[in-house]
């Protein structure tokens, strides 16, 4: 771990301001991520800001009837809201899905959202790697990639984005309210908030420099059934090999965002007015255009039985 | 003592304090964190640094230079030793690479370099800053593509290859026939505890604080490694956080912490890091397995051939998965053979039950896919395949063996009658549930164990022995042997392991530590016994040790008058002449049996229930016996489902190296277990007629995952682990 400075400040505007100021400087919230990355030197920043104490820990209705998330409510938290158990039941299931117990505790709503992709490639730092080292190549092609996307990635990179609160966040159409250093809030449609690698898998979202998550706000509650299916290898603390988040109408209408496929959580709106055919036709647009390798491919079959399954636990 | 006939009765067999399911003695002290684990000797010594290991970042080639000025002008560095500035070391006889790597390159995150410093986090900065230019060789890092090169290798216990009768003819002959090639993956122990150890130099003696299996065995290599006498060598590992056979053999943590220590002249600690635990280590060597049998229409098999496969760094050994298939079935003709393959991966080496457990993971399927083919329930073949003797050498009979008790015990306690036959059609929800069987069988090994015990003149027993307790319950078994021997209740006794100044025991590995263990404690109380008896003067052969006296006609003493003044001792070990083991085979038997379910959907495997019936001679204690099965079923389950070390062919490395991508059962994945021990005893394994249980209880367990798997849906799956993806291309649509 490179050594690091560290300040509190007393409000937003202020971390984003000081994020600006002194260079090579991290947000830290819940650092359930961030400071094992550090210790491996993935992560070297020089100074952390700490935006715990902001009074960013609120879960508040907002005024058109959706809700308004503080940027550091923990995952444990969240997960247990009665509003978000009641109306927003994907993204409670997304979250309980996550990590584990002790880790919920600690991590944070913004941090969830900032987390990076846990690829063993990145991860071992005698590794080429673009995201780690920007041009240095990329090892999980032709190398392991079971776990890999299997679409939007590109020549650089093919790596997931590890979130499971992420995908419930993007079916609901979530939005991201941040601050930047000079004061001025601006929100960003979830579905824009993380960014496919392209040539650039280093920049992982739309956020500008010194710009902090606030509040993550969800809209008016659209009812349905409310499902959120995570596969993976072992019942309990593992990364999505593919996840469904669904919240499906009596109509058979709804919304559908894929974990554990790309970069980013996925969902094709268009692809969703197939859902009344049924999972094979609304996964065929879903991922008509995916280019997995041959220890993923079988990510396709699994997407398309799981919406199976949801669609029949929704139905039924 | 000589252990050269059968043994008869002895006091052991009152079972008072032995066969009780006492809790561990230990447990209060790890509950309250009060076990002095390898890192934790908080004031054992001074002043202690911190050593972090570097490892190479290359799988095979040389150091071309590395570059320490960075590293060495960090803060709080102490020392850096790398094999450059080592001085002169030897390689030790237990591991087959180097410890410390340089200038050539053996395998990826070999250790090349350890920087000490004043604290943890300062060593872990330095080491970041350490340059290497390597110089990379290609390597060789994929087995299947070296079958045709690779060489016959002995194993454990037997040559490269055995024959009986002529398998090619009877093979071809037999009227229903199996061929199939089944693959496991290279596996790591995954345990909780890292390697980790201190060193503290005293002039030219070394005092190692570490966690290991095999006290005398790592005294003996660190001093051959260093050059200097074993007398000048003390290790002392009285706590151990899972070992699985990864720390039979001193590894980098130890040689690295003395070094360093010499460099840094005081104290150091190292703990490997998580993630050069995958890499850095042994682990269990992956293997390809071609399995042939052949049988009668009526189920006998005629002839049963078992090939395997593994792989190596050069000099290295090769994976017994052969070694059951010698013994477990009937048939009169028959062959295996072990080829063992050169290449450039971290070294392969003992895990859980070394051979069995990779054979059986094979062998147990073979089974499963021979019943079916003919239409025979797959308990009920094992049965009509039993043999009572050595079917290699039929005038050995086996000294126990009740695995049809086994079977059938675990047969009607699991519900098997009411399983379907026909896979795919019992449906629970979202479910396809189906079961499966598997034998167990590991073979039982008798190594020499001595001990120390001392009566003192409250009536206290103390042992001391180098045996170690892995987390097995070996402090517990100790004491229950020690106050059946002495008579004294379990409070009274304390011991002490783990410390190269006592007795040379058996050690842990190879399920050995408990039987021989205790036969050596029960051998030096025999002669704490006599010593007893002779002071107070009774006739040793008549006197009763009950209650804390001392008995024989009228007369009563109490035990710890013996004592007189200051304390009463002896030690004594058990040996074994060999003609015993020579004469019978010994082996430990069981049967596996397993539900799982399927989902319809995702072809996520989850399994429902497990039961193991064991037949391994006595059980010392119930409780821990019990706990060390369920440790190895759910290895099993880890191994059927998802433990594999990834091989990256192109550049050599296990590419998953840590605990998020290295996938071992969690509490959710093991919803239940039961465990059945048959009544038994075996007095031809020692005075305490006990065997191993510890690794039987892995042997067959994946098997038993796979062949229930099949039942459940249909899919036979050969090649482990047996994840979602090699399912679904084969489950009907989801409807």
């Amino acid at each position: 771990m490179k050594s690091f400075t560290y300040q509190r400040v007393t409000s937003p505007t202020a971390a984003a301001a000081a994020a600006v100021h002194t260079p090579h400087a991290k947000f830290i919230a819940g650092g359930t991520n961030l400071l094992d990355l550090m210790k491996l030197e993935i992560e070297t920043p020089s100074h952390l800001i700490d935006v715990n104490r902001l009074g960013l820990d609120k879960v508040e209705p907002t005024p058109d009837g959706g809700l308004r998330i503080g940027a550091v409510v923990r995952n444990t938290d969240l997960a247990a809201d009665e509003r978000v158990r009641r109306d927003y039941g994907v993204l409670s299931r997304a979250l309980l899905a996550g990590a584990s117990g002790q880790l919920r505790n600690r991590a944070t709503t913004a941090g969830n959202l900032l987390q990076r992709t846990r690829c063993p490639y990145f991860y071992d730092t005698n590794q080429p790697c673009n995201k780690r080292q920007p041009g240095s190549g990329c090892s999980a092609i032709g190398g392991f990639s079971r776990q890999h996307a299997v679409i939007g990635a590109s020549d650089a990179c093919i790596a997931t984005h590890p979130s499971d609160m992420a995908v419930a966040m993007r079916a609901l159409d979530a939005t991201v309210e941040t601050v930047r250093p000079d004061g001025a809030v601006r929100t960003i449609p979830i579905a824009d908030f993380h960014r496919l690698p392209g040539d650039t898998p280093q920049i992982e979202t739309a956020l500008a420099p010194g710009e902090l998550i606030t509040a993550v706000t969800l809209p008016k509650p659209v009812g349905g059934k409310q499902i959120y299916r995570k596969v993976r290898d072992r019942a309990s603390y593992a990364f999505a090999l593919v996840s469904v988040a669904a919240i499906v109408q009596r109509d058979g209408s709804g919304h559908v965002a894929l974990g554990g496929v790309a970069h980013k959580p996925w969902r094709v709106e268009a692809a969703e007015a197939a859902l009344p055919r049924g999972a094979r036709a609304t996964v065929a647009q879903l991922l008509g255009d995916a280019k997995p390798t041959r220890e993923n491919a079988f990510k396709l079959t699994l997407a398309e039985r799981t919406l199976a399954a949801v669609l029949a636990e929704a139905r039924g | 003592m000589k252990f050269d006939s059968p043994a008869t009765s002895n006091p052991i067999d009152q079972l008072k304090v032995i066969g009780q399911p006492v809790s561990r003695i230990d447990g209060p002290r790890k509950t309250t964190g009060t076990a002095t684990y390898a890192y934790e000797w908080h004031d054992a010594a001074p002043n202690p640094a911190y050593g972090y290991i570097v490892g190479s970042a290359i799988a095979k080639g040389r150091i071309k230079s590395i570059d320490l000025t960075a590293a060495k002008a960090a803060s709080g560095v102490l020392a850096i030793v790398t094999a450059e500035n080592a001085g002169k070391l030897e390689k030790g006889s237990l591991n087959t690479a180097k410890l410390l790597g340089g200038p050539e390159i053996q395998h990826y995150h070999q250790a090349i370099a350890v920087v000490v410093a004043e604290t943890f986090e300062q060593a872990r900065a330095a080491a970041q800053l350490v340059r290497v230019d390597y110089i990379s060789d290609k390597g060789a890092f994929d087995l299947s593509k070296l079958m045709e090169s690779a060489k016959p290798e002995k194993i454990t216990g037997g040559p490269a290859d055995t024959a009986v009768g002529n398998f090619g003819p009877a093979f071809a002959a037999a009227p229903v026939q199996l061929d199939a090639t089944y693959t496991t993956p290279d596996e790591a122990h995954a345990m909780m505890e890292p390697h980790a150890s201190m060193a503290a130099w005293d002039g030219d003696r070394l005092t190692l604080w570490t966690s290991n299996q095999m006290i005398a065995w790592n005294v003996a290599d660190i001093a051959k490694t260093l050059n200097i006498p074993k007398e000048k060598v003390r290790l002392i590992s009285p706590y151990i956080g899972g070992g699985f056979g990864g720390k039979l053999f001193p590894r980098a943590d130890a040689l690295l912490a003395a070094l360093g220590a010499r460099a840094a002249g005081r104290p150091v600690k190292v703990a490997l890091q998580r993630p050069l635990m995958f890499n850095n280590t042994t682990h269990r060597p992956a293997t390809i397995q071609r399995i042939r049998i052949g049988a009668t229409r009526d189920g006998k098999i005629t002839a049963i051939g078992h090939e395997s496969w593994s792989g190596d760094l050069p000099g290295g050994k090769a994976d017994g998965a052969v070694s059951q298939t010698r013994l477990l079935y009937a048939g009169a003709d028959r062959m295996t053979t072990t080829r063992l393959a050169v290449l450039d991966l971290p070294e392969g080496n003992a895990m859980r039950a070394p051979g069995e457990a990779t054979g059986m993971m094979a062998l147990e399927i073979a089974i499963d896919e021979l019943a079916e083919k003919l239409g025979l329930d797959p308990v009920e073949l094992r049965i009509l395949n039993d043999t009572q003797v050595d079917p290699e050498k039929p005038e050995r009979p086996f000294s126990q063996r009740r695995l049809i008790e086994c079977l059938r015990t675990g047969a009607e306690r699991f519900g098997w009658s009411k399983r379907s036959a026909q896979p795919g059609r019992v449906r629970d929800g979202r479910w396809l549930v189906g079961t499966g069987v598997a034998a167990a069988f590991r073979n039982n090994m008798l190594t020499k164990s001595a001990a120390r015990v001392r009566l003192d003149n409250s009536g206290v027993v103390t042992v001391e022995t180098d045996m170690t307790d892995i987390g097995t319950g070996s402090y517990t078994i100790i004491a229950q042997t020690a106050a059946e021997m002495m008579g004294v209740p379990i409070e009274k006794v304390a011991v002490h392991l783990g410390d190269s100044s006592f007795p040379v025991s058996a050690g842990s590995g190879g399920q050995w530590g408990g039987n021989n263990s205790t036969a050596g404690v029960y051998a030096a109380c025999i002669k704490l016994r006599e010593a007893v008896a002779q002071k107070l003067g009774f006739n040793s052969a008549e006197a009763v040790f009950a209650d804390g006296q001392v008995k024989s006609g009228n007369r009563s003493v109490p035990l710890a008058q013996a004592v007189g003044g200051g304390a009463l001792a002896a030690e004594d070990g058990i040996e074994y002449d060999g003609e015993l083991a020579k004469k019978h085979q010994q082996s430990t038997f069981g049967a596996h049996f397993v539900e799982v379910g399927v989902d319809t959907a995702t072809a996520e495997i989850r399994v429902r229930r497990m039961l193991a019936v064991c037949a391994a001679g006595r059980i010392l204690n119930p409780k821990t016996a019990r706990s060390q099965v369920i440790g190895a079923m759910s290895m099993g389950v880890g191994a059927a489902l998802m433990e594999e070390l990834v091989v990256d062919k192109r550049h050599g490395f296990f590419v998953n190296h840590d605990l998020a991508g290295y996938e071992v059962p969690v509490h959710a994945d093991i919803p239940h277990q039961d465990v059945i021990f048959l009544d038994e005893t075996d007095p031809m394994s020692s005075p305490m007629k006990a065997k191993g249980i510890a690794e039987l209880g892995i042997c067959g367990v994946a098997a038993a995952v796979a062949n229930a798997i099949y039942n459940a849906s249909g899919v036979r799956v050969r090649d482990y682990p047996i994840t979602l993806d090699k399912l679904l291309p084969r489950l009907p649509e989801v409807g």
